[in-house]
């Protein structure tokens, strides 16, 4: 079991403290805890498995996402997250290495205080590290939220995410900081959205280096 | 030979049209299929609309029933939408308990509606705390050919335009409602959102309209709706291949220039109506 952390908060950056634990799931294939703030979110993925003859695609892996939430039945608004989830993991996995087997990423919302589609897509790619699976890239989820005045604000609390005029959600890949998924919630004007994506991919800058810091301290100790 | 060529390689057969700048049912990338509109289709329902987009038919009702208001809220109604995909629009769907595909576009319509205030849930109400209005907007898609978003947002849109609400007045007397069968009104609508849906091609290549084929093929979708002012209610890209900032711009442009043509449309048809 690893736990890591950034060493210093990263200057002029308005996320919050971020915590990684990788590896600490005894049963799935890979496992990780991922932390922003007080938001936490549990992951495991098991794969590449054997599929069902219903689901199997002939030249490539079947993605599935689980989304549960911290209470209650997982509803209609999980299932719109967890087809967000899955089409972002689908661009990145190298599906093609393994066809007609299939890869199930897990979610647990452990607590939820702002920003938990970034976390969950966070925690996702920390788990599909930890199992192996061939990727072309890493991604990150960032949260940016815009208030009435237009001011923006990077990894929102629930409470900033309530008073928010606009909150959007991005997932960039490590490569070139595409955008790989976008989901919105409120009204906005075409010139905020470029000026939040200009801000989520410096912040996924951060993102990424932590990840990278994470890694290289696990691999470098085993 | 062609339709053995689509069948054995179904992406290079798009590649060799998308070389030429054009799709096999002989579109422009940036073009639309012909959309056509009929609004208060049904008459048993309060508001009703169907739109065609090329083969893609998805028909909305709307009723309006009573409900008391939510406690958090008592100066509120409801808009309650859900989206059927049922097995008669398409092979892929079973029947039974709505699938994945239902329950995201239902989440999407939701999303939309929460987002552009198309409608101020204030004007629902009829007695705060007793009394409001609530909106089951049922949209079932009858043909399945890609593009289900932008069908549906459209419907929506023009349906919500028909739907007639009758004067309600709670008599002080017995605290009852009294409906005014004689009198009715038209919703008031504040924005107008119009959904405008492109397909990625081989992660450079933006196609507007995508049918059900394009949409298999493609590495990623992307909705952008928008209102007629210019501002975005919902950026719906679920994964799929990366953009970058100049191709969103592109995209910004096309969901303007729709959205002028789309209201444009709807102007028409609702002028052409003889008034009930």
């Amino acid at each position: 079991m690893e736990v890591d952390e950034p060493s210093s908060r990263p200057p002029g950056c308005s996320l919050r403290h971020f915590a990684c634990e990788q590896n600490l799931l005894s049963r799935p294939d890979g496992s990780s805890s991922f932390l922003q703030g007080d938001t936490s979110v549990l992951a495991g993925v098991y794969g590449p498995a054997e599929v069902k003859v219903s689901k199997e695609i002939f030249n490539k892996a079947t993605l599935e996402v689980i989304l549960r939430p911290k209470t209650g039945l997982p509803g209609v608004p999980e299932k719109s997250r967890e087809r967000l989830i899955r089409s972002t993991c689908e661009a990145v996995v190298l599906g093609a290495l393994h066809p007609r087997t299939s890869i199930t990423v897990v979610l647990q919302v452990v607590s939820d205080a702002g920003s938990l589609l970034a976390c969950c897509l966070n925690a996702a790619c920390m788990a599909l590290v930890d199992a192996g699976v061939p990727m072309r890239a890493l991604f990150c989820g960032v949260t940016c939220a815009l208030d009435s005045d237009g001011t923006l604000v990077l990894d929102p609390t629930t409470k900033q995410e309530k008073e928010a005029r606009a909150v959007l959600t991005f997932a960039l890949d490590s490569v070139e900081q595409k955008l790989l998924m976008s989901t919105t919630k409120g009204l906005y004007s075409d010139a905020e959205l470029q000026q939040c994506l200009a801000a989520a991919q410096a912040a996924a800058q951060h993102v990424f280096r932590f990840f990278r810091e994470s890694l290289q301290r696990r691999y470098s100790k085993s | 030979m062609a339709a053995g060529f689509k069948t054995v390689e179904p992406l290079e057969y798009y590649r060799r049209f998308l070389k030429e700048n054009c799709r096999p049912d002989g579109r422009e990338l940036g073009e639309f299929r012909t959309t056509t509109v009929n609004i208060g289709y049904i008459s048993t329902a309060d508001g009703s609309a169907l739109v065609k987009l090329g083969n893609t038919t998805v028909i909305c009702g709307v009723k309006a029933e009573f409900a008391t208001p939510p406690t958090d809220a008592p100066d509120k109604g409801y808009i309650v939408p859900n989206v059927d995909l049922p097995p008669l629009c398409s092979s892929r769907f079973r029947a039974g308990p709505p699938g994945e595909e239902a329950q995201v576009t239902s989440q999407f319509i939701a999303d939309v509606i929460e987002n552009s205030q198309v409608i101020q849930k204030e004007d629902l109400c009829i007695s705060p705390g007793k009394l409001a209005w609530v909106l089951y907007c049922d949209l079932i898609c009858l043909d399945y050919d890609g593009n289900i978003l932008d069908a549906c947002t459209f419907a929506l849109l023009a349906a919500l335009k028909d739907v007639q609400l009758l004067e309600v007045t709670i008599n002080e007397e017995t605290a009852l409602a009294e409906v005014n069968l004689k009198k009715k009104s038209y919703l008031n609508i504040g924005t107008h959102p119009v959904a405008t849906s492109f397909a990625v091609f081989d992660d450079t290549l933006l196609l507007v309209d995508p049918t059900a084929e394009e949409e298999h093929l493609a590495a990623g979708t992307l909705t952008v709706v928008m209102d007629e002012k210019g501002r975005l209610c919902c950026l719906h890209k679920p994964g799929g291949s990366g953009l970058n900032g100049a191709k969103l711009q592109d995209c910004m442009s096309r969901a303007v220039t729709r959205h002028k043509e789309v209201k444009k449309l709807m102007e028409e048809v609702i002028k052409s109506m003889k008034p009930k």
